[in-house]
């Protein structure tokens, strides 16, 4: 019977690994923006005085204002996984339902920005635009370009803190498995669970021939005291790239709105 | 930021960061930003680029080190952050050799 010693089988789970693999993504995106941080730098200094003009146009304090938002919620972000790491779920939640709120806020202010722009002519390929020097459609054709990629991976990153925020809102499942009794011991008997008092709760079907592996699988919640950080790779992963759309805004708002 | 509490992790013997960094580390960033809304008012010329780029640096450097943890991970993170950085500039830097001097 050694088979039965209790052999427990964890879930694998590579947190350094996950984490690396995240971090490698996001040198993915920092090199598709890099592209276009290139491409407007380039322009920029072949078109200084079109750019200089052109950017009067955007409104610097809706600019502001979204800069204000997004660091704001890089704070709240950092401070769920902060809070999770110290077991308080709730507030965790809370924090990330904050930080899903202003995500939100940003975009609707996007929304009102470009709708602006639109209404005084101001869209890709738009009649008034190509009446104005090439510099100027070329600063508007990089305005849209970079704010739609990064607004897109706001709404990105909006849907991927909302799913985390629901996968943490449950407490995760461990799970043990006491696995591989030997048939043969228990062959032509049934397997039962039994209460402390010996009564019956759950009876198995008779072991017979189709039967060839007989396991135990034990799942149990976590008390908060259990709550150890490698759990909540998702979260913290989901966070790392919140920062970085943020870290891209960064960029994106002296370049466009201060530099006129 | 350097007196900022951190509290040693029981499990992987990680270092957990106190609140009161984040919470330093914020309110750095929006000092910054007033820096550059402001130094954008003053109309320096060529010198408002540069500072602009590079007070962004800074609140990127801001986020990087302390939002996503760079400063207390393992140094093959920053290592890979920094080559990273590295092969954007080589990139910028060789395309400014042709556009420069063309």
């Amino acid at each position: 019977m050694s088979a039965t010693t209790g052999l427990a089988i964890g879930h694998h789970r590579d947190y350094a690994g996950a984490k690396i693999g995240m971090w490698v993504f996001l040198f993915t995106e920092l090199l598709l923006f890099g592209g276009m941080f290139l491409l407007y730098s380039v322009y920029r200094t072949t078109h200084a005085e079109d750019f200089h003009y052109a950017a009067q146009e955007l409104d610097t304090l809706v600019g502001t204002m979204n800069t204000l938002i997004l660091l704001t919620s890089s704070l709240t972000m950092v401070l769920a996984v902060a809070t999770m790491h110290a077991a308080k779920r709730k507030t965790a939640i809370a924090l990330l339902a904050l930080t899903i709120a202003l995500g939100l806020w940003f975009l609707v202010n996007k929304y009102f920005e470009w709708g602006a722009k639109f209404e005084h002519g101001i869209y890709p390929n738009s009649e008034f635009l190509l009446q104005h020097p090439k510099g100027e459609i070329l600063f508007f054709g990089l305005y849209f370009s970079m704010t739609g990629l990064h607004g897109l991976h706001v709404i990105v990153g909006v849907i991927l803190l909302t799913v985390t925020a629901f996968k943490t809102a449950k407490r995760p499942y461990e799970e043990v498995v006491f696995g591989g009794a030997g048939v043969a011991a228990i062959d032509g008997a049934r397997v039962a669970l039994l209460d402390p008092a010996g009564k019956p709760l759950w009876s198995s079907d008779p072991i017979d021939d189709s039967v060839d592996n007989v396991a135990v699988r034990l799942k149990y919640r976590p008390l908060p005291r259990r709550v150890r950080k490698e759990d909540y790779a998702l979260l913290e992963n989901a966070g790392l790239y919140w920062h970085l759309v943020d870290i891209i805004w960064i960029f994106l708002f002296p370049l466009f709105y201060l530099i006129t | 930021m350097a007196g900022g509490k951190t509290v040693k992790d029981e499990h992987s013997g990680e270092q957990h960061v106190g609140y009161d960094v984040y919470i330093l580390a914020w309110v750095a960033l929006l000092i910054l930003t007033a820096v550059t809304v402001t130094v954008a008012g003053l109309h320096l010329g060529r010198l408002s680029v540069l500072t602009a780029v590079a007070i962004a640096g800074v609140k990127a450097s801001v986020v990087l080190f302390f939002f996503m943890h760079l400063k207390y991970e393992k140094p093959l993170f920053r290592t890979m952050v920094y080559v990273t950085l590295g092969a954007l500039v080589v990139f910028i830097g060789l395309t400014f050799t042709d556009i420069l001097f063309r």
